[in-house]
């Protein structure tokens, strides 16, 4: 393990927990001004965040032990996955203990626990958020496999820095599968991050919602952790797909500390890129009804499928 | 290193977006963007023969191209979406199995289509034989839209896109048809829109809808 | 025979101890304190020990021996090898386990007699230790029909309800069907000599014809045990009527043996399976680990959809054996070995989570009284140790890392993933969809394990008898934290089971000795240097993460916690039957899924005072399949029973007319 390796590391999870409610807050402040409305500053997340940190946390009179846990856990694996995601530099310690699969792995994790924690206090919108939140998926989580199975064919490797090096090195080709590959993985991400077309982060009592219906009984501290982890899992998200399709710019062992300090700005700069193409997607679409949903990540699962097969038949 | 050279590369390419379309084409209910899908797929297709007309030097597939461009990008659709809007069908009815379980389907068939194509371009000579196997997913799935569909509007819309995988499987395999072959395949594709046309607007005298399943209703003994 | 010691004698006696403990508890049959108090845990003890006996002979070379038992000139032919050895130490360990929670969890006046009970269990176990050991046909079946008996009598153990007669019935019935199969398929393997030896169908030398319809029959057999689609009837039916303890050995343990069978007939008793069967046992895989989870997504009874959850397993496990056909055929002897340590360790996972989940059932069972998920819910509070535990059961069985069950299907799917070069065009494609069929199944069994865990344990009661459960006692506990160990253990030590699993791969498919790559923390298979797993640094940083998280928030935050009623969304009048149901949270998957059930649903009208609604969920393979077969059996029945006609002089004149037959035959 060298010494940048860790540095890199410690500068990921760091700019990963502080930039993730940015990130969060530049995709609603874009889809705002998309949508002609006057845009929230970037950094209400962090104004949420504070407000529920200095909030009284009302728990169910039969709340478990498992719902006082389950922010903790989730909010852990999702730091955990983001150490994996070569967003900044491929040189990561932690990322050879965990691979692509093992990436996947860790965000069902997260999402097992939330829907555990939803049902706990078993009401009506906190059983219905989980099973749809456990239906998104089921289908999501092999989509997100199948697109990692891609990425991990053309470049022989199923850990992420690789895949990522692996296509930096390479002369510049085009993949056909990967195309394939990118829209189904778009299609995840607005899925498993409740974006439209699949749940509107931006409503709550509506009969439609998923991932708000979870939250629904939590409050305070509880609630700020998850509100966290949920701008943390978009964020992962979006460097997954950096990493997976436009790795360009991280650093990698042989650029040295150079690499590292222009990785930052390179990272920024494609965070607001994705954030504004996401939001112009969700401005774009309409929300779908919600047994649409599972037809939406079907298309997407198999888009990967077909993406697999395409490398298969063309070689790339 | 990438062992393929760019244009390759790009033609790869149109042939992954070509097999797309057909899968969205699969998935799609509205017929007006079934028609833009069409135009879209004879884009891609014109693109292709020009890449392959200027990486062989083939004088004629320059002429098939803008043959392409004439025909399926712009005439059809045209005459498509006039159609559309004087017959007033914009739905497709619901599918006869669901989307997802057409595209399960769709999906079986590529990876038939692409085992089927192995063994036939290793045998082939040209550069471009790696896209067979695209090139026979498109003709059969073309043929499962058709088999889905209820409209006889999308069933055309279907048998056009099959057409195009025809001719793209014929470029691929041996850099296109003879030129004779070619004006007459298009011409055909031409006169059969033209008399499907007169067909419609037949159908929908008769049974006030252009829903196929009243068709059943013409067999004998009934 | 040879009394010095050997591993194979050492596992012998663990056997026929086993059998002594069965006995003795016929001596006082209705006791319980010594039935149920003082056997079951010297039963617990000698799966332990042999556990150990088997873990320490894994590397050593194979051993047999011949038993005076059996017929006169039909001796009993024993043979340890180290995939002998692997599946002893699963069913010891895992046994062990379940034979201390039986300690607690048989009662007083259910069904059977305790002692009676504790000669079947005991039995039960000898005989799946027997067919692991055997090393001839005879031997073979004679265990397999008692291990096949034994378990149809601990099913039916309480046999005046006649839904569990009926279960144990058809249990009984395919068990047969399959035994009947696996006979023949040794008949076909002896190959002209007549030696019914597992050494002469070694040594005999089958026309690839013959091979074939050798594997077909062994599949068959084997798989009716497995529980591989389309023979899966029983499973659904035999466990929620077996006691827990029994459908944790059965799903855990007797199923793995028909793993064992495939195993040691294609690459053992075959020598070299052709490539194409392997993609016999993947097909079959796929569809079973595909059907069952769908149909365990929508059970209402918890003990129903642990069963469709096995069946699921199952097939992961063959999709897991026939990946390893297809590469053995194929030449390609490390991506072999890697499919088949896969499939090893998921059989061991297995044995340890559904033990764990079944158990765990029992303890609700008990408690409650209580099958059907819909009177459950909220268990947690009053049964925090059983919910906890079964919280470990159910995580590992969902995938999730760092536990064991992801070790395996990140195993598989490596060995998916670098199957790029099978030389064969159409499997180089049909892999991948393999490779996406496993993931969706994984992704699957997620939502299952969420549902029958969210159900049983969190929310509210939804009756109010649950107020009074009680947690399971100690001894169930201690059961139960064996088996969740084990599953941890597993999860974050699979490089010292590998390395083991790996002698046992090279072994079975004649490959040189080798290392296994990777650090001791560090799983890094050798056909694919570029995928690693370290489970333990994964979950030390998470744990550390969410220690840090915890103790930060802790820290700062200067606000009370208190409790109040559940808001949800303002609505005051909250009560239990709000929560979702069983049938609720399988909607989504009746409504993606919807050709593959047979459904009949019974819904209200908008006049209705007292609405009811109503959908049962039907296995559409009955009705296609196991009905007109039935009905076909009946007819030919009917046929036949015309011979019977009742005069004593019809029957006489068969006997005269079979005698002058076979005499005629003869001549």
């Amino acid at each position: 393990m060298s010494t940048l390796g860790a540095i890199t590391q410690l500068l990921e999870i760091v700019c990963a927990l502080l930039a993730a409610p940015a990130f969060l807050g530049w995709v609603n402040q874009c889809r705002a001004w998309l949508q002609n409305k006057r845009a929230p500053s970037v950094l209400q997340p962090y104004y949420g965040l504070r407000k529920l940190f200095h909030k009284d946390v009302v728990l169910a009179e039969n709340a478990s032990s498992l719902f006082r846990l389950a922010p903790y856990i989730v909010f852990g694996t999702m730091v955990a996955a983001a150490a994996i995601i070569p967003s900044m530099g491929t040189g990561l310690p932690l990322s050879m203990a965990a691979d692509g699969i093992a990436l996947v792995g860790l965000l069902a994790t997260a999402r097992v626990f939330l829907s555990l924690a939803a049902m706990d206090v078993g009401t009506a919108f906190g059983t219905l958020g989980a099973r749809r939140e456990m239906m998104v998926g089921f289908l999501a989580e092999p989509a997100l496999l199948m697109v990692l199975f891609v990425a991990a064919m053309i470049s022989k490797t199923t850990s992420l820095p690789l895949i990522a090096e692996g296509l930096t090195t390479r002369a510049l080709g085009l993949y056909p599968s990967l195309a394939f590959t990118a829209v189904a993985f778009t299609m995840v991400l607005l899925a498993e991050n409740a974006r439209i077309p699949v749940d509107n982060p931006a409503t709550h009592l509506e009969l439609t919602m998923i991932h708000e219906a979870m939250l629904l009984e939590y409050s305070g501290r509880h609630l700020a952790m998850m509100e966290w982890a949920a701008a943390l899992k978009l964020f992962n998200y979006a460097c997954i797909g950096f990493a997976l399709f436009i790795p360009w710019g991280t650093s990698t062992e042989a650029s040295g500390p150079q690499g590292l300090l222009l990785a930052v700005p390179v990272l920024f700069a494609k965070l607001a890129v994705a954030g504004g193409g996401l939001a112009l997607i969700e401005t774009l679409s309409a929300k779908l009804r919600v047994f649409r949903a599972p037809e939406f990540l079907a298309t997407a699962f198999l888009l990967a499928v077909l993406g697999l097969l395409v490398h298969l038949l063309l070689g790339d | 290193m990438s062992p393929l050279s760019f244009d390759l590369q790009l033609l790869n390419a149109c042939a992954a977006l070509l097999l797309l379309l057909s899968f969205s084409m699969l998935s799609q209910r509205r017929i007006v963007n079934l028609v833009n899908l069409l135009a879209l797929q004879g884009a891609l297709l014109c693109a292709a023969t020009l890449l392959v007309a200027w990486r062989t030097g083939q004088g004629h597939l320059y002429l098939s191209a803008a043959l392409t461009l004439a025909l399926k990008v712009i005439g059809l659709p045209l005459l498509l979406h006039r159609l559309i809007r004087r017959l007033n069908v914009y739905w497709d009815a619901e599918p006869v199995i669901n989307t997802s379980g057409t595209m399960l389907i769709g999906l079986l068939v590529v990876v038939f289509s692409f085992g089927l194509a192995q063994p036939i371009s290793a045998l082939a000579s040209t550069a471009t034989r790696s896209t067979l196997g695209i090139a026979i997913a498109v003709i059969l799935l073309s043929f499962l839209t058709m088999i889905t569909r209820r409209k006889a509007m999308s069933q055309v819309v279907a048998f056009l896109s099959m057409e195009n995988g025809l001719f793209f499987g014929a470029m691929s395999a041996t850099y296109g048809m003879p030129m004779v072959v070619e004006l007459g395949v298009a011409l055909d594709v031409l006169v059969a829109m033209l008399v499907l046309g007169v067909f419609f607007f037949q159908i929908r005298e008769q049974f006030d809808s252009l829903d196929l399943h009243h068709l059943e209703s013409l067999k004998e003994g009934e | 025979m040879d009394v010095s010691f050997s591993y194979l004698n050492a596992c012998l006696a663990v056997l026929l101890a086993w059998g002594a403990i069965g006995l003795a508890g016929m001596i006082r049959p209705r006791s319980l304190g010594i039935a149920a108090r003082t056997l079951f845990p010297l039963g617990a003890l000698c799966g332990i020990a042999l556990a150990v006996l088997a873990v320490l002979s894994i590397a050593t070379p194979a051993e047999r021996a011949v038993l005076p038992l059996g017929l006169p000139d039909l001796p009993f032919h024993v043979r340890r090898d180290p995939l002998a050895s692997v599946f002893l130490a699963l069913l010891g360990a895992a046994s062990a386990g379940i034979s201390i929670f039986s300690t607690g969890y048989f009662r007083k006046g259910e069904g059977a007699l305790p002692g009676l009970l504790c000669l079947e269990y005991h039995v039960f176990l000898a005989s799946m230790g027997l067919v692991l050991l055997a090393d001839d046909a005879y031997a073979f079946m004679v265990a397999w029909e008692t291990m096949a008996l034994s378990s149809y009598f601990l099913v039916t153990t309480q046999h005046r309800i006649p839904e569990i007669r009926s279960a144990g019935f058809l249990y009984l019935l395919i068990a047969h069907v399959g035994a009947i199969s696996i006979l023949l398929s040794f008949g076909v393997m002896q190959g002209g000599s007549w030696q019914f030896t597992f050494d002469a169908m070694r040594a005999a030398h089958l026309s690839p014809g013959w091979a074939t319809v050798a594997f077909g029959l062994a599949m068959f057999g084997f798989g009716a045990k497995a529980g591989l689609v389309p023979l899966h009837v029983w499973l659904p039916e035999a466990h929620p009527a077996a006691p827990s303890p029994v459908s944790a050995l059965m799903s855990g343990v007797m199923l793995k043996t028909a793993v064992y069978g495939v195993l040691r007939v294609s690459f053992d008793l075959l020598g070299t399976p052709q490539w194409w069967w392997g993609l016999v046992a993947l097909g079959l895989g796929l569809l079973s680990a595909f059907y069952g989870v769908i149909f365990a997504a929508v059970q209402t009874d918890m003990k129903r959809l642990l069963a469709w959850s096995s069946i699921e397993n199952v097939g992961v496990i063959f999709t897991g054996v026939g990946l390893t056909i297809v590469f053995h055929g194929s030449g390609m002897g490390a991506l072999a070995a890697l499919a088949l340590i896969a499939t090893l360790y998921h059989c061991l996972n297995h044995a340890f989570m559904k033990s764990v989940l079944f158990l765990g059932t029992g303890s609700v069972l008990h408690a409650t009284g209580e099958r059907n998920l819909g009177r459950l819910g909220g268990l947690i509070h009053r049964m925090p140790w059983v919910a906890w535990l079964t919280l470990i059961g159910v995580l590992a069985i969902a995938g999730l890392p760092p536990l064991n069950g992801f070790v395996s299907e990140w195993l598989l799917l490596q060995a998916f993933l670098f199957a790029g070069d099978v030389p064969r065009t159409f499997v180089n494609m049909l892999l991948p969809v393999g490779a996406a069929v496993v993931a969706l199944c994984t992704a699957l069994a997620g939502y299952v394990m969420v549902k029958f865990f969210g159900v049983i344990f969190l929310g509210q009661p939804r009756e109010a008898a649950l107020a009074g459960a009680h947690d399971a006692g100690l001894v169930e506990r201690l059961g139960l934290l064996w088996l969740a160990l084990g599953c941890v253990g597993l999860g974050l030590f699979p490089v010292q089971v590998i390395e083991t699993l790996d002698v046992v791969a090279r072994d079975l498919l004649k490959l040189p000795a080798g290392r296994w790559g990777g650090d001791w923390w560090l799983l890094a298979p050798a056909a694919a240097r570029h995928a690693a797993y370290g489970p333990l640094a994964l979950f030390g940083v998470t744990l550390i993460v969410v220690a840090l998280a915890g103790l930060g928030v802790r820290a700062v935050y200067r606000r009370r916690v208190r409790r109040g009623p559940a808001w949800d969304c303002g609505f005051v009048r909250l009560d239990a039957r709000m929560q979702d149901t069983a049938e609720g949270f399988g909607q989504p998957i009746r409504h993606v899924f919807e050709p593959f059930f047979q459904m009949v649903r019974e819904l209200p009208t908008p006049f209705d005072f007292a609405p009811r609604y109503r959908v049962t969920v039907g296995d559409r393979l009955w009705t296609l399949l196991y009905l007109p077969l039935g009905a076909t059996v009946r007819w030919t029945a009917d046929r036949v029973a015309r011979l019977q006609q009742g005069r004593i002089a019809t029957y006489l004149l068969y006997s005269f007319v079979t005698l002058i037959a076979l005499l005629a035959l003869v001549l």
